[in-house]
């Protein structure tokens, strides 16, 4: 998204624009969500990256080993490769490490304990549920901070829809554990949504801090020594960013980058810039975060290269389609001051959709969401809205 | 309630509204409502939380915690029973650790 933005306003006499990633195939990561259900196959949510990278930027697959933030230098691991850089942005994501809990890799391990925040697992599971015959499914999330924090309860409630579809309801028994205090972050949002928990017969443990998998017994316990049962046991384990912002000692104890929450400026190196999941900024780590970083990241570059104060514009905005099962779907917008509040999402042409409160046109936004990813977000093009949250059609 | 905490105000989650009218007596009366009798090793958690407090506005987690003090999980949990890393914050009169969003 940097790169096509920056690609057309960056006089290439002067500038070169350099990708460097390790991995070929772009992920759609949101369709994840669907593949253990056979809504979506492995097919839908892959695509080279190739076909989104505009024509005068240079693209070399690599590892990179280390970022010398001082020296202005980035190594790969390709050929020992060095390169000199100006700007850096860094866009390496979070990924999920299941080694950070005790067990959870040892022998259950896409066995009877999946996750489905990586293409293979969700693929694992997809075929252990296809002869599933019900049991215990325990959902856990290890630790926050994750992307996507709504994904989890969007699975239970696809869950609860499948096993229905199964005729299977009776004989599943869903239980949902978090080291939150309630369904989800946000006082509002976490109401609304531990109701249609309970409604849907899903049990919410809540202030479960896992401490180990046990899967001789088939057990999780948490730090405070309390104990669930499970038969399947699907995990969210420990988001944590990339090694090398480790490797390079840039990153917090989650090897997250220090960001400036509202410029997107690195807090220690002011030639470097962070978008998406990489940085610690305090919103929610999803694709549509990333996307109203975007302008407000490109600007800031922009002006920093004309020696102009970087502008502090970004608010956070984050906003997230919850797919609620049944052909229904919630939509919730917020940023860090606001919290999701209920009304109406005014989107010119297509909208409006109801905010915190299902509806079917959200589960059709959700749904056209993947087309407008590959087809609009990818190539940096506009979304109908402003990157700003709006305070338009919304109950405070 | 002690007399120590008479005038102190607290949020509705029982955090204090103001990190700098804490002081260590008041730690030791919240921690007491709280059923825990600080030791050495409570006030090390205590410390940093308040120190990290101070240099980045917010408590920091629990693995942050663990991974910067010599303190682990498992005994910051005997020592902070719940959860640690909002029980220690509430007890170096800080507000509730974001943490998660
Ligand atoms: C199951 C699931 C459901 C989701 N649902 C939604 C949703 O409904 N809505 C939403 O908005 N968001 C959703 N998200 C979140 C969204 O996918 C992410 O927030 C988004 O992809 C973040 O983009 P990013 O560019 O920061 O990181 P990523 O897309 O993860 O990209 C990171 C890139 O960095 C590269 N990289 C990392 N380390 C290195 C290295 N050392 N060397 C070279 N390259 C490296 C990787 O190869 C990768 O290409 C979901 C995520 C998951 C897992």
């Amino acid at each position: 998204m940097v790169a096509n933005k920056l690609a057309p306003v960056l006089d290439p006499e002067e500038w070169r624009i350099i990708i460097v990633d390790r991995d070929e195939t772009h992920y759609y990561q949101p369709g994840f969500l669907f593949i253990p259900f056979d809504i979506y196959k492995p097919a839908d949510v892959v695509k080279p990256k190739r076909n989104f990278i505009p024509r005068n930027v240079e693209v070399i697959m690599s590892d990179i080993e280390v970022i010398e933030p001082e020296a202005n230098r980035v190594k790969l691991m390709r050929g020992n490769q060095v390169i000199q850089y100006d700007y850096l942005v860094i866009a390496t994501g979070s990924q999920i490490k299941p080694d950070e809990i005790s067990g959870m890799t040892e022998s259950g391990w896409r066995k009877n304990i999946f996750d489905f925040y990586t293409l293979e697992g969700a693929t694992a599971l997809s075929r252990f549920l296809k002869f599933w015959p019900g049991g215990r499914l325990v959902l856990n999330i290890a630790e926050m901070p994750i992307k996507c924090p709504v994904a989890p309860l969007e699975f239970l409630f696809l869950a609860d829809w499948f096993f229905h579809e199964r005729e299977l309801r009776d004989k599943v028994e869903l239980v949902f554990t978090t080291p939150l205090s309630g369904a989800f972050t946000k006082p509002r949002a976490a109401g609304v949504l531990g109701d249609m928990l309970a409604e849907k017969g899903i049990h919410l443990e809540a202030d479960f801090n896992i401490g180990e998998v046990d899967n001789s017994k088939q057990v999780i316990r948490s730090h405070d020594g309390r104990e669930i049962a499970y038969d399947l046991l699907v995990t969210i384990p420990t988001n944590m960013g990339s090694d090398v912002i480790e490797r390079s000692d840039m990153g917090d104890e989650l090897n997250f980058v220090p960001t400036d929450k509202h410029t997107l400026q690195s807090s220690q190196y002011e030639n470097i810039w962070i978008i998406g999941d990489a940085g610690n900024t305090p919103t929610s780590k999803a694709g549509s975060v990333a996307h109203f970083m975007l302008d407000v990241l490109i600007e800031n570059m922009l002006r920093h290269m004309e020696g102009l104060e970087p502008l502090p514009k970004f608010d956070g905005h984050a906003n997230c389609f919850i797919e609620s099962g049944f052909e229904k779907g919630i939509l919730i917008d917020f940023n860090y001051d606001v919290e999701p509040l209920p009304g109406k999402f005014p989107l010119p042409g297509v909208g409006p959709f109801s905010l915190l409160k299902e509806s079917a046109v959200n589960h059709w936004g959700k749904m056209s969401f993947r087309w407008i990813y590959w087809n609009i977000l990818l190539k940096g093009g506009e979304m109908p809205f402003e990157s700003q949250m709006s305070m338009a059609g919304k109950w405070a | 309630m002690s007399a120590v905490l008479e005038l102190v105000e607290f949020d509705a989650e029982g955090f204090m509204n103001d990190a700098k009218a804490w002081t260590p007596e008041i730690g030791e009366a919240i921690a007491a409502t709280l059923g825990i009798t600080l030791t050495n090793r409570h006030w090390v958690v205590i410390n940093f939380a308040r120190k990290e407090f101070t240099e980045k506005g917010e408590a920091p987690s629990l693995r942050r915690i663990t991974k910067t003090t010599d303190v682990d999980t498992k005994e910051i949990y005997q020592l902070f029973p719940g959860g640690p890393a909002k029980v220690a914050a509430k007890i170096a009169g800080l507000s509730k650790p974001t943490g998660c969003i």
